[in-house]
């Protein structure tokens, strides 16, 4: 058994490890990405057609829902935008008390599926919603924001915009303080100061944000359904394939489009970024950098952070009002308020709460586990074709849950599984593999970033002194990784738990049923849109308490480690 | 605690909670349903306490995506049960062989309800609750905007009520499709679409799901909403500010439950049909939260004062429901809605804005102006599809095949784009019309 490197560069585990996760990557994203592809290409008795592009195109409905799409993702993207980055710029680069809470409170809208979010909306800023019987009772007139096309930017933007947020924060304390300093000596302040310097240097950031955000609200399917928009293309592509069936090759041609959008949203922001040295000799904002505002500045500052996250929370107080609310109809608030929805989510549904965590829980379990070891690969080994893994891995992101969904649909079309003779379609288990494909990118994108962070020298210690291979592994490379495993998996556990677009049509029966695809399904009912509200709070609830205990868990093994450093 | 250790855990407790998925595994009895887990929950509870070890497995799809699914399912992997409102979606699975004759229904239920047999008389499948269409409202919406209560599906072409109405798409909602085709049967071809397009044109949504239209008119969105009963009376037993009317032009029509063909447990889904059309089963359809109407006429002694009774006399349905015609033009009716109202309604909506507008400026003087508003109307309020045309059997039948090749998928975009595109330019020829008339009041 070799112990270093080998002349391959690679022992036989290693090869092994890396087949199997090409296996599994072939099967459920290659494969049926491919098969969807294949179909709206293909003829009725195989052969190379443009015909069903030519009947999308021929649709106006098609095209109408094409620049619909586009259009709601570019200004969701905008939208989200002006709520991201005065939270951010703020935030960072000036004292601002409570700046660490107002980041925290910002991430909040992703832990809630969007389309709980626009329920609530409705209730809030809907044709009859609170503010508008307010303004109603006021001015005689409303504000439209929740019609149509309106109504889903303004849901997507304020669910989304925590993309841009995480990554502009990130970037923006990265900044070298000594350029906003020089341009402040030679004269620069306010806007000019923001526009000039710090906005474009911080650029990166920001593109790697609001692409995100694009190629998401590109993908989202519970919010536009939720409010009743049809014309854009993940609802047409849902409608065709369930309504007329698996066959509709328009179905397939959307697919295509929705993934070529994502491919170019992806494409473009690496563009952007290509050629330009956006590196900066200081890291780290250092408290010096931190700019004071003047009293009215900071009042005036306040104030818009205040609305802002008064906004971005309104989705989380609308629900958690409708949860405790006994009848709310056509009012600014409900009339009364009661516990009775809690209790019948809990006598009905425990077993969407456990579906949930399993199914989320084994999907990001896959993830860091495949994210570790193809980290490992990478970094680690010098395996031939290694980085076309890691391409593969990442090339799900630009795969839309729809897609997904419809290409399992028609590759495991009647294929049963052993033993059981279930439907591989109609199982949990396919549910749990899309959640793992989908989210592998962001697991195996903090397992790199750990690895990276740690020295090769840790291991070739342990070699050296008589560890094998795996035994090194396990017990050092591992454990030292675990910070960046455990933000994997809880990206991978949160992001799984919320989603709708796959879950809503790989989603067989009511008891195998997740969290999400509960919360849609109560709210089909007159007596269930409570109960579906007091789903959505236990989901935020479950979310953001792992997310927390995983913080503790940090914190923790932090305060362990230099413990036994000191000991020793 | 070493992560390792952590890791091997989780999947230890993973690997458990597979294990214990997989041995629960005993009888299954598999249904697709369009109904709400309101309904499903009870039936599901009730039925497994009286069969132990037996384990309902309820598959919510709405009525089309549910023919679609039991079409689709492999040949010896059917679902067992196949539950839902629409009449004609039983028709359709019949006819492509998907359901099985099964000949235990109850003989207390009566052959008829009005002229329209409650039972599928070849014995594919069984009414298992009535249901009517009609109309809900907000009451404190209607009050808030000083709106008459409707009566009549005829009440909603009238200019008060433009915005304020709501209805779903009947490719989307089977219990929609059988109310257009209500309208349709009841009016006529040319008259029921003239009065559909009045009032979708009046409509502030076409809503996606068919429970859309109840969740709008319960939480305020909506004033009105063009409904199946059950979602009226459940809301308002749950307490929503609504109430419910039957139009005289409705129908009481079955919902129904069928044994699919080649069921994996056609034993277990016999049994499951029979207890439904039980007593018992009945029974459980009173609950305040469910609120439909049984097939079993003794179960009305059992229900709440006021409980509208269609074999007392209550309901008063004028259209003997054909199914026959309805099945035959399915998908013909769902595609016209779709191409000329559901996605144009942006501007059916804005024409029909501009013709109230114009006419009650006009208050019938001008008879220039008249005979601009009429042909406004004329534009506006005419059906893509002529009566004539849907007697055309080659025509149906394009869109009744569901098998769809190349060139016959690019026959069909083609027809529907060229309604989508029709329908649009008349309603924006319309639009100017009626501005045209409205500026010479002046």
């Amino acid at each position: 058994m070799a112990t270093g490197p080998g002349q391959a560069g690679y022992t036989r585990a290693q090869l092994a490890a890396a087949l199997l996760i090409a296996a599994f990557l072939a099967a459920f994203l290659i494969v049926p990405v491919g098969m969807v592809v294949y179909v709206a290409f293909a003829e009725a008795g195989g052969g190379f057609t443009l015909s069903h592009f030519e009947s999308f195109f021929q649709i106006s409905l098609m095209q109408e829902s094409f620049w619909n799409s586009l259009y709601v993702a570019g200004m969701s993207v905008a939208f989200a935008t002006l709520i991201a980055v005065p939270l951010a710029y703020f935030t960072v680069r000036f004292r601002l008390r409570g700046a660490l809470i107002i980041q925290t409170l910002g991430v909040l809208p992703l832990i809630m599926p969007p389309f709980v979010g626009a329920v609530a909306m409705q209730l809030i800023f809907g044709r009859s919603g609170s503010v508008n019987l307010i303004l109603q009772d006021a001015f005689g007139a409303g504000l439209p924001v929740m019609d149509g096309l309106n109504g889903v930017i303004f849901v997507e933007a304020l669910h989304y915009f925590p993309f841009v947020l995480m990554n502009l924060v990130v970037a923006l304390s990265n900044l070298d303080s000594a350029m906003e300093e020089s341009a402040q000596n030679l004269g620069a302040s306010g806007f000019r100061l923001f526009r000039r310097i710090v906005f474009p240097l911080a650029m990166p950031g920001y593109v790697a944000g609001a692409s995100l955000v694009f190629v998401k609200v590109f993908d989202d399917l519970g919010t536009p359904l939720v409010l009743n928009v049809t014309n854009m293309l993940a609802p047409q592509a849902y409608l065709r394939i369930t309504s007329i069936g698996i066959d509709d090759p328009i179905g397939y041609v959307i697919s295509v489009l929705m993934i070529a959008f994502s491919l170019f949203a992806l494409w473009a922001s690496a563009l952007a970024l290509r050629g330009r040295d956006y590196a900066t000799l200081q890291r780290g904002g250092s408290s010096l950098a931190r700019r004071r505002l003047e009293p009215r500045q900071a009042a005036a500052a306040y104030a818009w952070i205040v609305c802002v996250l008064l906004l971005v929370l309104s989705p989380h107080i609308g629900i958690l009002l409708l949860s405790f609310a006994k009848v709310w109809s056509f009012s600014v608030l409900p009339d009364a308020f009661t516990v009775q929805h809690y209790l019948t989510v809990l006598e009905d549904s425990p077993r969407m709460i456990w579906n949930t965590v399993l199914y989320c829980g084994l999907a990001a379990f896959f993830d860091v586990v495949f994210g570790t070891a193809i980290a490992y690969l990478i970094l680690r080994t010098r395996l031939p074709l290694r980085h076309t893994l890691d391409f593969l891995a990442s090339a799900a992101l630009a795969i839309p849950g729809v897609v997904l969904a419809i290409g399992y649909l028609r590759t495991f079309r009647g294929l049963e599984m052993p033993f059981t003779g279930e439907l591989l379609t109609s199982s949990w288990i396919l549910l749990v593999i899309a959640y793992a494909v989908r989210r592998l990118p962001y697991a195996l994108r903090s397992c790199m970033a750990a690895l990276q962070q740690l020295h090769v020298s840790l291991e070739e210690a342990a070699e050296n002194l008589g560890a094998t291979r795996q035994r090194a592994i396990g017990r050092i490379v591992v454990p030292l990784m675990a910070g960046g495993i455990l933000a994997g998996f809880v990206t991978s556990f949160m992001t799984a738990a919320v989603e709708l677009s796959a879950t809503i049509m790989l989603t067989a029966s009511q008891s195998a049923a997740p969290m999400s695809y509960g919360i849609y399904l109560y709210m089909q009912s007159a007596a269930g849109r409570g109960a579906g509200a007091a789903l959505g709070v236990l989901a935020v609830l479950i979310v953001a308490l792992g997310t927390y205990l995983s913080h503790r868990f940090l914190r923790g093994r932090a305060a362990d480690l230099d413990r036994q450093t000191q000991d020793e | 605690m070493r992560l390792s250790s952590l890791a091997r855990r989780l999947a230890g407790a993973a690997l458990l909670g597979a294990l214990g998925c997989a041995s629960a595994f005993g009888q299954a009895l598999s249904i697709v349903t369009s109904f709400p887990k309101d309904l499903t929950a009870v039936y599901k509870q009730a039925f497994e306490k009286r069969n132990p070890g037996v384990r309902v497995e309820i598959q919510n799809k709405g009525t089309s995506a549910g023919v679609a699914y039991v079409r689709e399912a492999p040949a010896n992997n059917k679902p067992d049960i196949f539950w839902a409102s629409a009449p004609d979606a039983f028709e359709v699975l019949a006819k492509d062989g998907l359901l099985a004759r099964y000949d235990g229904g109850n003989p207390a239920v009566p052959a008829k309800i009005g002229s329209y047999p409650i039972n599928d008389p070849r014995g594919y499948y069984y009414g298992q609750a009535l249901a009517g269409y009609g109309l809900m409202w907000n009451t404190r919406y209607l009050k808030a905007h000083k709106l008459p209560e409707p009566r009549e599906w005829a009440d909603l072409v009238k200019p008060v009520y433009h915005g304020h109405a709501s209805i779903s798409s009947p490719s989307r909602s089977g219990t929609t499709h059988l109310t257009v085709e209500t309208i349709l049967q009841g009016e006529g071809w040319e008259k029921g679409w003239s009065q559909m397009l009045q009032i979708a044109g009046n409509c502030a949504a076409i809503t996606e799901r068919s429970f859309g239209v109840p969740e709008g008119v319960n939480n305020g969105q909506y004033g009105i909403g063009l409904v199946i009963d059950f979602f009226g009376l459940s809301a308002k037993a749950s307490g929503f500010p609504v109430e419910f009317h039957y139009p005289s032009v409705t129908a009481i029509v079955p919902a129904n439950i069928g044994l699919i063909a080649n069921a994996k447990s056609a034993e277990l889904g016999k049994k499951f049909i029979a207890f439904t059309l039980s007593d018992e089963g009945q029974q459980l359809l009173l609950d305040p939260k469910i609120s439909r109407l049984p097939v079993l006429p003794a179960t009305y002694a059992r229900a709440p004062a006021g409980y509208p009774n269609p074999y007392g006399g209550t309901i008063k349905a004028k259209v003997n429901f054909d199914s026959e015609l309805s099945e035959q033009r399915y998908f013909l009716v769902s595609a016209i809605f779709d191409h000329a109202i559901t996605f144009r309604h942006k501007e059916l909506a804005a024409a029909s804005k501009a013709i109230h507008d114009a006419s009650a400026k006009l208050a019938g003087r001008n008879p220039k102006a008249q005979a601009l508003l009429k042909e406004a109307r004329e534009l506006a309020f005419t059906p893509v599809v002529g009566a004539d045309k849907v007697k055309d059997k080659a025509f149906l039948a394009l869109f009744r095949d569901t098998k769809r090749d190349a060139a016959k998928t690019r026959q069909i975009t083609g027809l529907e784009q060229y309604w989508n595109s029709v329908a649009r330019k008349n309603y924006e020829r319309a639009q100017e019309l009626a501005t045209q008339a409205a500026a010479m009041a002046r």
